[in-house]
């Protein structure tokens, strides 16, 4: 077995390794990677030793004393104002644009393989007398995606290194928005394009997701060093080339639906 | 305990926020040790409590009575603690030293329970290593400590954590692992002068 990396042996500290029974076997045989275990374990230990002051006896009192003046006596009753609300009625429209997106992508997902064809394999023929105008929008929308998550990672990739140099936070608040907006989208594209076998555009909307997770769950200013960290990932995977193919093939896809509709309406 | 909470949970819902104060009780020390390691200070983990507390009573017909009301409170609490520290962070435009960390003469908390032995060379040591701590721990971000904090001292799994912090699971992986290199980069020279 080679020796163990640091992130097997953070894995297999934290419990978190599906193969603790090799890992401990190699660390009973290799002084190097049982010495490196053992310097982590202190390293844990310590950080873990940090201590927590206890709260006095009163602690509980003076906290509700403060929080009960807050609580709001909830309504036990049914308010159909408040049930026929905003509020409640966007999540649920939301949820139900995007399942009845799903819907419709994972019935017209075009194939990589030309226009004109459904995900649905042997319902092509069933389907064939519905406009393949929604095939190309679906493409437009995929696109558009990958152009506004495109302009995310450049934007990051060519942001202006001097701040960070100077070791300043750099804000990515707008960046930030935008990817938490890209998310769900993303999520949806995604699966679809699993579900109807387009693995280019799977795969690279697959790389997208964490990274858009991430930044739009860190804080709008960030460190220099975490900013460098995400741009590092960004190069280190070479995202911003592999979305930028993707990207041009989804468009190039979209062209040659553009050019055939004419075929199939005549 | 998760079916009394749930009763609980109902009575609140039911118009009675008096109740609410059964869970306050049975939860609000669990909150505070976590609101505490988060941001290393009592005054802010008291305000971070008092904060999940609000949160969740104004959140609370979201709670899924089959979930566990404890777990989900904690989640609250780590968001509240994120939320707290990254206002600072932005507030301040760069972190603060640790009270100590500027200031050699004053008294470090973990001197005392860092060691049992009472080896004044061992406890330069262990005052050392406890000012390490504090500095690994302001070394990262505060998505990396609650990802750290969750998984390592309160045992959280992975996906919990995901959950928590609005994370996917592989970046979940990612900020534990980032978080352990970086304390390892600062407290592994530390530690071995300890032994």
């Amino acid at each position: 077995m080679n020796h163990l990396d640091e992130q097997r042996l953070i894995e297999y500290a934290g419990g978190d390794t599906g193969d603790a029974g090799t890992i401990e076997r190699h660390l009973r045989e290799c002084n190097g990677c049982r010495e490196n275990y053992e310097a982590l374990r202190r390293v844990l230990q310590a950080a873990r030793a940090l201590p927590v002051p206890e709260p006095d006896a009163a602690y509980e009192a003076r906290l509700w004393q403060r929080l009960a003046p807050q609580l709001e006596p909830r309504r036990a009753h049914f308010d159909w104002r408040e049930w026929f609300s905003l509020r409640r009625l966007a999540p649920a429209g939301a949820v139900a644009v995007l399942v009845l997106a799903a819907f419709l992508m994972g019935r017209f997902w075009p194939r990589p393989g030309g226009p004109g064809q459904t995900a649905g394999g042997g319902q092509a023929e069933s389907l064939s007398h519905l406009p393949q105008v929604r095939e190309r929008i679906l493409l437009v929308a995929v696109g558009d995606h990958l152009d506004r998550a495109q302009s995310i990672l450049l934007e990051i990739s060519n942001a202006e290194p001097a701040g960070a140099a100077a070791g300043k936070e750099v804000d990515i608040s707008r960046e930030q928005q935008r990817a938490e907006d890209l998310l769900s989208a993303n999520r949806l594209y995604r699966q679809t394009a699993q579900r109807a076998g387009d693995a280019p555009v799977a795969d690279v909307l697959g790389e997208l997701e964490p990274l858009l997770l991430e930044i739009a769950n860190s804080p709008a200013k960030v460190s220099s060093t975490d900013f460098e960290e995400l741009r590092r990932r960004i190069e280190a995977r070479g995202l911003l080339l592999k979305v930028r193919i993707v990207d041009s093939k989804v468009h190039e896809r979209e062209k040659a639906h553009t050019a055939a509709q004419p075929q199939h309406n005549s | 305990m998760a079916d009394t909470d749930a009763a609980q949970v109902a009575l609140v819902l039911g118009g009675d926020p008096d109740a609410f104060r059964v869970l306050v009780e049975r939860h609000g020390r669990r909150l505070f040790r976590l609101a505490y390691r988060m941001t290393g200070n009592e005054h802010d983990a008291e305000e971070i409590v008092q904060d999940a507390f609000l949160r969740a009573y104004r959140r609370l017909d979201r709670f899924e009575a089959r979930s566990h009301f404890g777990t989900w409170l904690y989640r609250i609490c780590a968001n509240c603690a994120l939320d707290l520290m990254r206002k600072r962070h932005a507030d301040q435009g760069r972190r603060e030293p640790a009270p100590h960390e500027d200031d050699p003469d004053a008294p470090d908390p973990l001197e005392s329970a860092a060691s049992a032995d009472p080896n004044p060379e061992r406890l330069v040591l262990s005052a050392e290593l406890g000012a390490g701590v504090r500095v690994a721990m302001n070394s990262l971000s505060a998505t990396e400590r609650a990802a750290f904090l969750l998984r390592h001292v309160d045992g959280f799994s992975i996906e919990e954590i995901a959950r928590s912090l609005k994370l996917n699971i592989g970046a979940t992986k990612n900020c534990v692992f980032r978080a352990v290199q970086k304390l390892r980069r600062h407290l592994e020279p530390l530690v071995s002068e300890a032994r």
